[in-house]
């Protein structure tokens, strides 16, 4: 069929543009700000900061929260909420250590981890799409499920047996030209979900289930399959963290993970994810997690309580939310 | 209830050279407007010529940057909402501001709840809301009903039971109250804002039907570009004076010429054929023959399974048993996405809820339709997709600063542009409209009913659902009546209004008289 233009098409969108931070950065900009002016201060006040041995232990601090921030981001943004993150991350390392443990190669050890966690996570997406479960009371249920599990299996002890293999340890806590392999890994992973959220149609339709489902279904979006894939994505992240958790640790600690999930909300929160959906970046998932990780160190070094810290990450949460909530109606007063 | 005489020449409201800017957005300048006791005054204008903007200012939703405003002689100085419903100025809202899990005597009271000691006074609230109900004549509504369950027009009703429930009434804003009516739904609103007129209330009148304003207003003004354009009394005016009043220019025929598929392509096989389509296995069974270059319209009363039948046909609603063929092919309705690919389109009637996502960009709600097939190993469609819709867009004069913009910010016009745009991208053969033109203004509406003959004209199948019978049958080369989710009749392009309704309505209005079909039929 010829293109479906009947008639001579007219220029309209020629009307001025407001330019905004925003604009030029995206979402994430405001929590760019913060990362921003934090490092700063903290490269005045104190001379640890700026050290390469403080930076990577820094880098391996923040990079398995980071990782499973961008999997809780992508739930985000379909306007659903992952809570099961810290258990099955707990499972998930757990499972590998105890095979590890039991003499089983580490590759085969890792993939069954890291399925372990696609599978809850595909559970997860199912009790949401099928049985039409909120994702709150879904992945709430996937909480305690999977955290029993893991006490279950392990009796609550810490799987070491006689020390997991080198080779398998090494993972989290080599380099590679200095730097750290977590970093190169989480840095992998928010790149990747940059690339699927920014260049692919998967990504856009991720987006759009986040706008409003129904619109997106009657536009021909799949999205169930949508739906399902982003909460095994984020299940896959977690079981993926569990792993480097474990390898980092040279353990598999049942209670490991424990309020990781309001702490990847936060992170996804920070860098400008709305948790009505369609709102936010990998990138900015990203920011979010590092500048959770910046304040904790920082505090360290400046040997500030740790209980100030958490108020400072509580009021961080409530000022980004409450800046974002004032630029758009800024935005929506300017037209 | 506190109403001003009948026969008062005073104004119960007076506006006069009222301005009110946005930003560097003048959307209001210099507009005076003067309610009378006893009157229907009729607000018109296209959608941004500042109706909404005006309707704020006098309800306190917005403060007024310049000019005056007195409510039966007292300067109104700093307006809230608050103060300007207890000084007498109620409006019944185009979308409804019922609270839809409540129950509808919980709504009518909502904010003033009968209590004693903060313990809610049921029974009291129960008798208060039932003399609200039978004032506006919904004798068979129980108050306990939860909102949420009743019918649109129902609803309607309500908030105007609510509205006179106030301490005082003195004038009372209609914004669209008839959008989500059908006919006959909309004449007894209309005989329920007559009786308030004839008990002296001051009514201000705001519709995009023209055809309303002429059978209720005695007076009207009308806005464009957000000043004041004419104003004057309803009998000094007439159709064709009112829109170029509201326009600023001559609008021959809001209709496009007929397509008349009957000379084009009646050989051909039908672009769509839909037989025995059930939606349950009980529901009666419909046949739909749609030909290419042919707009058929569905009438029919609310309820009467129209916006279903459609949705059933895209299969965005599960049916029970049916074929359908697009262009001669078998199409199994598995879902809309199958439909959409075997080349059907759908704009919703509810453009929200069904159609828009609201924080994706112009740009993207008008590809997300079309990524899939334009996608080459999952990436996104490069250039090209985006600049074939800015092309689409341009062709159907999107009026927006950029299409980067969220969607969200466009005029419901322009969203059902963009949602049109979003099926002509993805190359259909036939497209299903539902209300194309609610809650869109007059110079809108006849540039969609321009596009859609055109599309006609280029081999689309179009099928029309209107509530708005002059719509339906200015545009249809024929017309389908449903009733009961079956089809009750077909007309032709001659049909008249009294014929679409008669089809319509026959059962419906005399429940036990089925024999009597064969007499209205003839």
């Amino acid at each position: 069929m010829p293109k479906l233009l009947w008639r001579e098409p007219v220029g309209t969108a020629t009307g001025p543009r407001v330019v905004t931070l925003g604009a030029v950065a995206g979402r994430e900009s405001g929590g760019l700000v913060v990362l921003l002016v934090a490092v700063g201060i903290l490269a005045l006040v104190s001379n640890e900061f700026l050290t390469g041995g403080n930076l990577s232990n820094l880098a391996r601090q923040v990079a398995i929260f980071g990782i499973i921030a961008v999997g809780e981001l992508l739930v985000i943004l379909t306007a659903g909420i992952d809570l099961s993150v810290g258990s099955v991350l707990a499972l998930s390392g757990a499972v590998t250590a105890q095979l590890l443990v039991a003499g089983v190669p580490v590759p085969l050890a890792i993939g069954v981890g890291i399925a372990v966690g696609v599978v809850l996570g595909l559970v997860n997406g199912m009790l949401v799409t099928r049985l039409k479960l909120p994702p709150f009371i879904a992945t709430l249920g996937m909480l305690g499920i999977a955290r029993g599990i893991v006490l279950v299996i392990t009796d609550a002890k810490t799987v070491q047996g006689s020390g997991l293999p080198q080779g398998f340890q090494t993972i989290a806590n080599g380099t590679v030209l200095g730097v750290p392999n977590l970093l190169i890994i989480a840095a992998g992973v928010t790149a990747a979900a940059w690339f699927v959220l920014t260049r692919t149609v998967f990504g856009r339709y991720v987006y759009a289930v986040g706008s409003n489902p129904e619109s997106a279904r009657l536009a021909g979006v799949p999205v169930r399959t949508v739906t399902v894939s982003v909460y095994a994505i984020s299940g896959l992240l977690a079981g993926l963290g569990g792993v480097l958790l474990t390898s980092r640790l040279g353990a598999g600690i049942p209670t490991a993970g424990t309020g990781f999930e309001l702490n990847a909300i936060a992170a996804c929160v920070i860098g400008g994810a709305s948790l009505f959906g369609a709102k936010g970046s990998a990138l900015g998932a990203a920011t979010g997690a590092l500048i959770m990780g910046v304040l904790n160190n920082g505090g360290n070094l400046l040997a500030i309580n740790a209980f100030y810290l958490q108020i400072a990450i509580g009021v961080l949460i409530i000022v980004a939310v409450a800046f974002d909530q004032w630029n758009t109606r800024a935005a929506a007063r300017s037209g | 209830m506190s109403a001003a005489p009948l026969t008062s020449s005073a104004p119960v409201l007076d506006l006069k050279g009222v301005s009110k800017s946005f930003g560097p957005v003048r959307a209001l300048t210099d507009v005076s407007l003067r309610l009378l006791s006893g009157e229907v005054h009729c607000l018109a204008g296209e959608n941004g010529a500042g109706k909404s903007t005006l309707i704020r200012v006098l309800t306190g939703a917005l403060r007024r940057d310049g000019g005056d405003y007195e409510i039966a002689g007292e300067p109104v100085v700093a307006p809230t909402p608050a103060s300007m419903r207890a000084a007498g100025v109620q409006a019944v809202y185009q979308e409804l501001s019922l609270l839809p899990h409540l129950s509808v005597a919980e709504n009518l009271f909502m904010g003033r709840l009968p209590a004693r000691r903060g313990l809610l006074d049921r029974r009291g609230l129960r008798t208060r809301a039932r003399e609200a109900l039978d004032g506006v004549g919904l004798a068979a509504v129980d108050p306990d009903t939860v909102v949420e369950r009743l019918p649109a027009a129902t609803r309607q009703l309500v908030e105007i039971a609510k509205v006179l429930t106030a301490e005082s009434v003195k004038v009372i804003v209609f914004d669209e109250p008839t959008t989500a009516l059908t006919e006959e739904e909309s004449a007894r609103l209309l005989d329920h804002i007559r009786r308030l007129r004839d008990g002296g209330v001051a009514v201000l009148y705001v519709t995009h039907r023209l055809e309303e304003m002429f059978e209720i207003g005695d007076r009207v003004t009308v806005l464009r570009d957000g000043g004041l354009s004419e104003s004057g009394p309803m009998s000094d005016y007439d159709e064709d004076r009112l829109i170029t009043a509201m326009v600023g220019r001559e609008v021959t025929s809001l209709y496009p010429e007929s397509p008349s598929a009957q000379t084009q392509g009646d050989a051909g096989v039908p672009v769509l054929r839909v037989r025995g389509l059930r939606r349950t296995a009980d529901a009666p069974s419909v046949d739909l023959d749609v030909r290419a270059g042919e707009i058929v319209g569905l009438g029919g009363l609310l309820g009467s399974g129209r916006s279903e039948l459609l949705l059933s046909i895209f299969g965005a609603d599960p049916i029970s048993t049916g074929e359908i063929q697009i262009d001669g092919r078998m199409v199994k309705p598995s879902g809309p996405r199958s439909m959409m690919e075997a080349g059907v389109g759908l704009l919703t009637e509810d453009r929200k809820e069904l159609g828009l996502l609201p924080e994706l960009s112009i740009r993207e709600n008008v590809t997300i339709a079309s990524l899939r097939a334009g996608s080459r190993r999952g990436l996104l469609p490069g250039r090209d997709l985006a600049e074939e819709a800015d092309r689409l867009l341009d062709s159907l004069r999107l009026r927006a600063g950029s299409y980067d913009q969220p969607v969200s910010t466009l005029s419901g016009g322009n969203q059902q542009k963009v949602l049109l745009a979003r099926w002509l991208l993805t190359r259909p053969k036939v497209l299903l409209f539902d209300e194309p033109t609610k809650g869109i203004d007059v110079g809108a509406k006849g540039e969609l009913y321009t596009v859609i003959g055109d599309l006609a004209r280029q081999g689309l199948g179009i099928v029309v659902v209107s509530s708005y019978l002059p719509e339906l049958l200015g545009l249809a080369d024929r017309v389908l009546v449903l009733r009961d989710g079956a089809i009750a009749g077909e007309l032709g392009s001659g049909a008249s209004e009294e014929d679409v309704l008669r089809l319509a309505s026959s059962a419906s209005t005399d429940p036990a008289g089925t024999d009597e079909e064969g007499a209205t039929h003839a």
